[in-house]
């Protein structure tokens, strides 16, 4: 079909999480046409990864993941039964505010249009560059946490957990209900004095504690060794993860491990807002850049909406809960809906949200990195996997070159010109500028995004009515 | 490096891992297929030919860049197998327009 043929959706939505689920659901309510797009095969985003299949195929595995996954059964019917056009398998590599959204599905390039964009990639891993980090055999707590819920798939052999966050502990827990137990989770922040005086409105928030608290006597009841408070982790080998060394009270240990899962709590996927021009602002406790967004998830171009993990982090449930509120911000900015109507309408939704971004800043303060995760002290630690530009350069490029900012880094070293267009090292990046210069992050900036976002061939251009900036195609 | 765990569904389909036939669930991703099946590296870096293999499975790395059914640079953990499917390990492979 020639893109020309297609419709204008009244709402894109990019991405099928829980916060592109959810708003989809409210769209279809209100009658929007609405064409949801995302690039896995099934819906369910990160948190909800696989689900459908697993309650068909695998339901003794649907215990083991526990009930903050099954929940998500329920937002995948309701969003299957809603009359919307999902389009899976779909990579968007482009979006317009003007309304064009560019994507590739089934290796081939195809355009839809739509009067406004609700933008839900949702988030990513912040990386936590330590020496050996590129070995194979290391992989995030995501991806093994993913494999275990698409695939069913488990570590073989000894396996080490490290660095902080929910997800690391969840991740453990999981795998040990599966009989499969780590060798050490090693932990590297837990700010409880920084956190403390945000406890009260954390214990505000049903569930939160008691889950956290529940995973850690899961965990020792199992019998699983946690170092706490460790520094200078270095994974070790030479083809492949052999074994990982670290610093705790002032010992050096080694601990063998054939794989090793990396985390350091979420930042938001940020390459299709920052592609988009939308305006950000850095946050200083989460130390990553966030979308500017009005109460609604309206971003700065008039057009553009954002919800979920993407607009800055708030979880699964407040992800689902912004999806919902923005579908009807966007009905509002189309003239479907009365602005009362959706004040009424969204209430509820509304209070809810309240409610789950509360209990983020004593999360966001218990696992706030310290600098030297975040800025390896080490020369040799590579900060850009692709181009695999290391500590040491980027500090020189700095200090005896004046290399002010990201942008000029990747002119002097290709430092997040690869294929992963700097979503892998572009806050460590600005992290080691900001130290470097000593001057705050926030004056470093970040580097400029333009599209494709993903990997567009010659050939998918050649079948398109070209966007103008064809000349970032990188691939 | 990485096993199926007990009470999987028992079906499988047939890939082919550089050139060798294997089998492997269906709904898997060729990086998937490749953490099951796979010893080691799946690709080696364009710059300096070290080796790498699938990072964060979500699509954001492109640690999992293969050559599948002929085609380079596909993002393995983003490609759902099909019966028949050729993988190969993309060894030191540069981006297209170099
Ligand atoms: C790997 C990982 C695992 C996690 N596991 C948990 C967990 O177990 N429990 C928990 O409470 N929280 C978890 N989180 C945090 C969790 O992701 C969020 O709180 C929640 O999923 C956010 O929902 P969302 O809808 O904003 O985004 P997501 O759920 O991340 O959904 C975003 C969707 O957008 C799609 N997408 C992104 N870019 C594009 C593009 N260019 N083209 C097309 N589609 C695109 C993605 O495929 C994805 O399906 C995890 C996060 C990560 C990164
Ligand atoms: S493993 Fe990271 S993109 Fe596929």
């Amino acid at each position: 079909m020639s893109a020309e043929q297609e419709p204008t959706f009244d709402l894109a939505i990019v991405g099928a999480g829980p916060a592109g689920m959810a708003a989809a659901a409210m769209a279809a309510e209100l009658k929007l046409s609405t064409v949801v797009l995302d690039e896995q095969p099934e819906p369910g985003g990160q948190i909800y990864r696989g689900i459908e299949r697993m309650a068909a195929s695998r339901p003794r595995h649907l215990e083991v993941l526990g009930p903050d996954y099954a929940a998500g059964l329920e937002l995948t019917r309701a969003f299957r039964a809603s009359a919307i056009e999902y389009r899976n398998g779909t990579q968007v590599w482009q979006a317009e505010p003007a309304g064009r959204i560019f994507f590739r599905r089934n290796g081939a390039a195809g355009i839809v249009r739509a009067k406004k964009i609700l933008i839900a990639p949702g988030a990513m891993e912040r990386p936590l560059p330590v020496p050996g980090w590129t070995l194979p055999g290391v992989l995030t707590c995501g991806a093994g946490q993913t494999v275990l819920k698409a695939h069913g798939l488990a570590p073989k052999g000894r396996f080490v957990l490290a660095g902080c966050g929910p997800l690391l502990l969840l991740l453990a827990a999981q795998l040990t209900r599966c009989g499969i137990k780590p060798a050490a989770i090693l932990q590297t922040t837990f700010n409880r004095w920084a956190a403390a005086p945000h406890l009260p409105s954390f214990l505000g928030t049903p569930g939160y504690l008691i889950k956290g608290l529940g995973l850690l006597r899961e965990l020792k009841a199992a019998g699983i060794p946690l170092y706490a408070n460790v520094s200078q982790i270095a994974i070790q080998g030479e083809t492949q993860a052999r074994a990982v060394e670290f610093v705790c009270n002032g010992t050096t240990r080694t601990i063998e491990a054939d794989t090793v899962f990396l985390h350091q709590g979420v930042i938001p996927n940020g390459n299709l807002a920052w592609s988009m021009n939308l305006d950000h602002r850095w946050d200083d406790v989460q130390r990553c850049y966030h979308p500017k967004l009005d109460a609604w998830g309206r971003s700065s171009n008039a057009a553009v909406l954002v919800a979920g993990d993407a607009g800055g982090i708030v979880g699964a449930k407040g992800a689902e809960l912004m999806g919902h509120i923005a579908a009807a911000a966007a009905a509002v900015d189309l003239g479907r809906l009365g602005a009362e109507q959706a004040s009424e309408r969204t209430r509820d939704a509304r209070r809810a949200l309240n409610k789950q971004r509360a209990a983020r800043p004593f999360l966001d303060h218990l696992y706030r990195p310290e600098q030297r995760w975040i800025a390896p002290p080490d020369a040799d630690t590579i900060v850009c996997r692709c181009e695999e530009v290391r500590a040491g350069e980027i500090r020189k490029l700095v200090s005896e070159q004046n290399c002010p900012g990201p942008n000029q880094l990747k002119s002097f070293v290709r430092c997040g010109m690869g294929p992963c267009q700097g979503r892998l090292c572009g806050l460590t990046a600005i992290e080691l500028i900001a130290e470097t210069r000593g001057v705050p992050v926030s004056e470093v900036g970040y580097y400029r995004i333009r599209p494709p976002i993903k990997p567009v061939t010659i050939g998918d251009l050649a079948t398109l009515d070209v966007p103008e900036r064809n000349d970032a195609v990188h691939m | 490096m990485f096993k199926l765990l007990p009470d999987s569904p028992s079906e499988r389909i047939t890939v082919h891992v550089d050139g060798q036939a294997v089998s492997v669930p269906p709904g898997f991703t060729a990086a998937a297929a490749m953490l099951l099946h796979g010893t080691g590296s799946t690709r080696t870096t364009p710059v300096t030919g070290e080796p790498r293999a699938p990072y964060c499975m979500m699509g954001v790395c492109f640690e999992c860049l293969l050559q599948i059914d002929g085609e380079p640079n596909q993002q393995g953990c983003l490609v759902t197998v099909a019966e028949g499917m050729r993988i190969e390990r993309q060894l030191g492979k540069r981006k297209v327009d170099e």
